[in-house]
């Protein structure tokens, strides 16, 4: 996994509530069997028109924020499917944080497995960056995951939190499976438990 | 003595295999159900990195999301990726050595109408797949949820998962449901009360007599739509009518192993005085036939509304919301939901695609006549579609201008060639509204079985109790 440590970006304003992940990767695209290259049809729907030019009224087709990489979105981004295309495909557009009032479960948790960095603050605050996002390429953010911290375009700072584990493994972009995989030993003996009070799960 | 416990403490606290300093716990997985679109990268992980499955007897796989529905669907190829796609799956199924449920085997159909039509998905049990309605299985008082695509290689190579202990939601519905109303309404009605966002972080658990009356079917479509209000996953106490489901099914327990299992089961239930995070009551009276009219589940009203005006919001962000789904859908504000036209149907999908969605389907289609472009019934497995023709429904279907198609999920995501042309407006048995979500442009207007068929006759939105 990538690692996520700090990075310093434009940030692009998407004010739009219950961005759903059929908006950030249409059906269309989910019949790869790859992870990579979903970048170029990242919110394909309201990013191109039918002949496939450009909407100018898409924010990231702006010239200001075409290499933004980090978006500030409104409230219960990435609802809907749980489909892993939507941090793939977001990731491969460069895309690498995601500001918001709040996140769908499951897409919150995609993020962390692909080093695609959700923060969560209050709406007041996302009010205020979301401004700051508006001017151009002048909304230039730095996050910084080990600190905890966003600094805005006049310097100001911003602290966040987020679950220490999930920094833990951004920050070093440690492999949960492996991780994991060294619980062996407690995992069998969860199924020793488990199959004596259960067998029926053992058939 | 422990405090009381909720059904959902129940389950998670029988699942811990590690409590972990971040607060995060190791939980094991009992069963796990696989298909081809969020399945082929996870298998790659593991072939990349060299790892097994710790447990393939946990596992089925059946393929849903892009297969034709078509009656040639044996030699009929959609599309090269969608082909690709499944070759994929057999592929993977094969290499691993996971029991595989083929296209054309009479078992086939969508992930969660398969797992409990097998006796796959059972009580007390963590059931997950890389499907968001995963959440369909907690009908069975399974804590059962949706993943992402590394969670699916996670829990295939080590039978658990990292996970934070969700919240506690209670929803009650008390009461007799009205005429014409079906557990599909109480889902959008529930929707509509507590938003797209009001579960985010629980986990639900639907409690009250109107509940504890349905049929596993109706449990089972209230469920799958618990993630439309954001919680990960729904659960209903398992009870008689659970157990009496799953009885015979081919993967249930039998003899003394039913009876053992009966037993655990019956001590599931939540404690009296358990506490939960948060309530909602709903008094069952007051659910009317529902219709959503924008593009979210939340933007949902009772079929004898109007579609609402952006004045009517309580912020700037939900105006602007408004006024993107009305231009989006093509609506005017104040329009009666009963005056909107339909160009085509769709009734199916992991929501409502059991027998019970059949038999009220073709109770309204009887002797009536179609009248939309397109009306697409669609099994959600091939056992629904046998059990359904063996009632003679498909004659029923045929003979009022229905398509009876072969089972998957087809127009409910649009993945295979079921779908919407731009601009195309239905009425659709199934779980999203998003846009684009039946085809580019497509716009869909949530209902019930019942709802949906009534649409097919009249080219409209209709209230069924007055059809």
């Amino acid at each position: 996994m990538d690692k996520f440590t700090k990075i310093r970006a434009v940030a692009a304003p998407l004010p739009i509530i219950n961005v759903d992940t059929d908006m950030i990767i249409p059906q269309n695209f989910l019949r790869t069997i790859e992870r990579t290259g979903l970048g170029k049809h990242a919110f394909h729907n309201i990013r191109y028109h039918d002949d496939g030019t450009e909407r100018e009224d898409f924010v990231l087709n702006r010239p200001a924020y075409r290499n933004a990489q980090i978006l500030i979105a409104g409230e219960n981004f990435g609802c809907g499917s749980s489909r892993e295309h939507a941090p793939w495909a977001l990731m491969d557009f460069g895309i690498r944080c995601v500001i918001a009032p709040s996140f769908a479960d499951i897409f919150h948790g995609n993020c962390f497995k692909n080093g695609l960095l959700p923060i969560m603050l209050p709406q007041e605050i996302i009010d205020d960056l979301m401004k700051d996002a508006q001017n151009g390429a002048n909304a230039v953010f730095t996050i910084d995951l080990e600190n905890f911290e966003i600094t805005r375009p006049d310097g100001e700072v911003v602290k966040f939190e987020i679950d220490t584990f999930r920094q833990h493994c951004l920050v070093n972009g440690l492999d949960e499976i492996g991780l994991t995989m060294e619980k062996d030993e407690k995992i069998s003996e969860f199924e020793a438990k488990q199959k004596a009070q259960q067998p029926w799960l053992y058939n | 003595m422990t405090s009381p416990r909720t059904l959902y403490d129940k389950i998670w606290d029988s699942h811990v295999v590690e409590e972990q300093q971040s607060g995060n716990s190791l939980i094991y997985i009992d069963r796990h159900i696989i298909h081809e679109v969020t399945s082929p990268q996870a298998f790659e992980g593991l072939r990349m990195a060299g790892r097994s499955l710790r447990r393939k007897d946990t596992i089925i796989a059946v393929p849903d999301h892009n297969v034709p529905t078509t009656p040639d669907r044996a030699t009929r190829i959609d599309s090269i990726e969608s082909k690709n796609q499944l070759d994929a799956l057999e592929r993977n199924v094969k290499e691993f050595d996971v029991e595989y449920i083929p296209m054309l085997d009479v078992r086939q159909g969508i992930v969660h109408i398969v797992g409990p039509e097998q006796g796959f998905t059972l009580p007390g049990t963590t059931v997950v797949c890389g499907d968001s309605h995963t959440s369909t299985h907690g009908a069975f008082g399974a804590l059962a949820f949706g993943i992402g695509t590394s969670e699916v290689e996670h829990a295939m190579a080590t039978q658990t998962l990292i996970l934070k202990r969700a919240k506690n939601l209670r929803i009650d519905v008390s009461g007799k449901l009205g005429i014409g109303v079906t557990p599909k309404d109480v889902a959008l009605a529930i929707i509509g009360k507590i938003g797209t966002a009001g579960g985010t972080g629980h986990v639900i658990e639907f409690t009250g007599s109107t509940f504890e009356n349905m049929s596993m079917e109706g449990r089972m479509t209230v469920c799958n739509m618990a993630i439309e209000g954001g919680a990960r996953a729904g659960l209903v106490a398992p009870d008689e009518k659970t157990y009496e489901y799953v009885k015979g099914k081919p993967k249930a327990p039998k003899g003394g192993q039913f009876e053992m299992a009966v037993n655990y089961w019956n001590s599931l239930k939540t404690d009296p005085g358990a506490k939960y995070d948060k309530e909602v009551f709903i008094d069952a009276a007051d659910i009317v036939p529902q219709v959503t009219w924008g593009t979210s589940p939340e933007d949902v009203l009772p079929i004898t509304g109007n579609v609402p005006s952006p004045a009517d919001a309580e912020n700037a962000d939900h105006k602007a919301a408004i006024e993107r789904a009305l231009n989006y859908m093509g609506l005017e504000a104040g329009t009666k939901l009963t005056d909107i036209k339909v160009d085509k149907v769709f009734i199916g999908s992991c929501t409502n695609s059991r027998i019970e969605d059949m038999r009220a389907v073709a109770e309204v289609a009887k002797g009536r006549k179609v009248s939309v472009k397109e009306a697409l019934i669609v099994p959600g497995s091939g056992l629904v579609k046998r059990q359904a023709e063996e009632e003679g429904l498909d004659k029923i279907f045929i003979e009022a201008g229905f398509d009876w198609r072969e089972p998957g999920c087809s127009m409910c995501l649009a993945m295979n060639a079921d779908k919407l042309e731009p601009g195309e407006r239905c009425a659709s048995t199934s779980n999203r509204n998003f846009e684009g979500r039946q085809g580019p442009k497509s716009r869909t207007h949530l209902v019930s079985p019942a709802m949906a068929a009534a649409a097919a006759i009249t080219g409209h939105l209709t209230d069924i109790r007055e059809l």
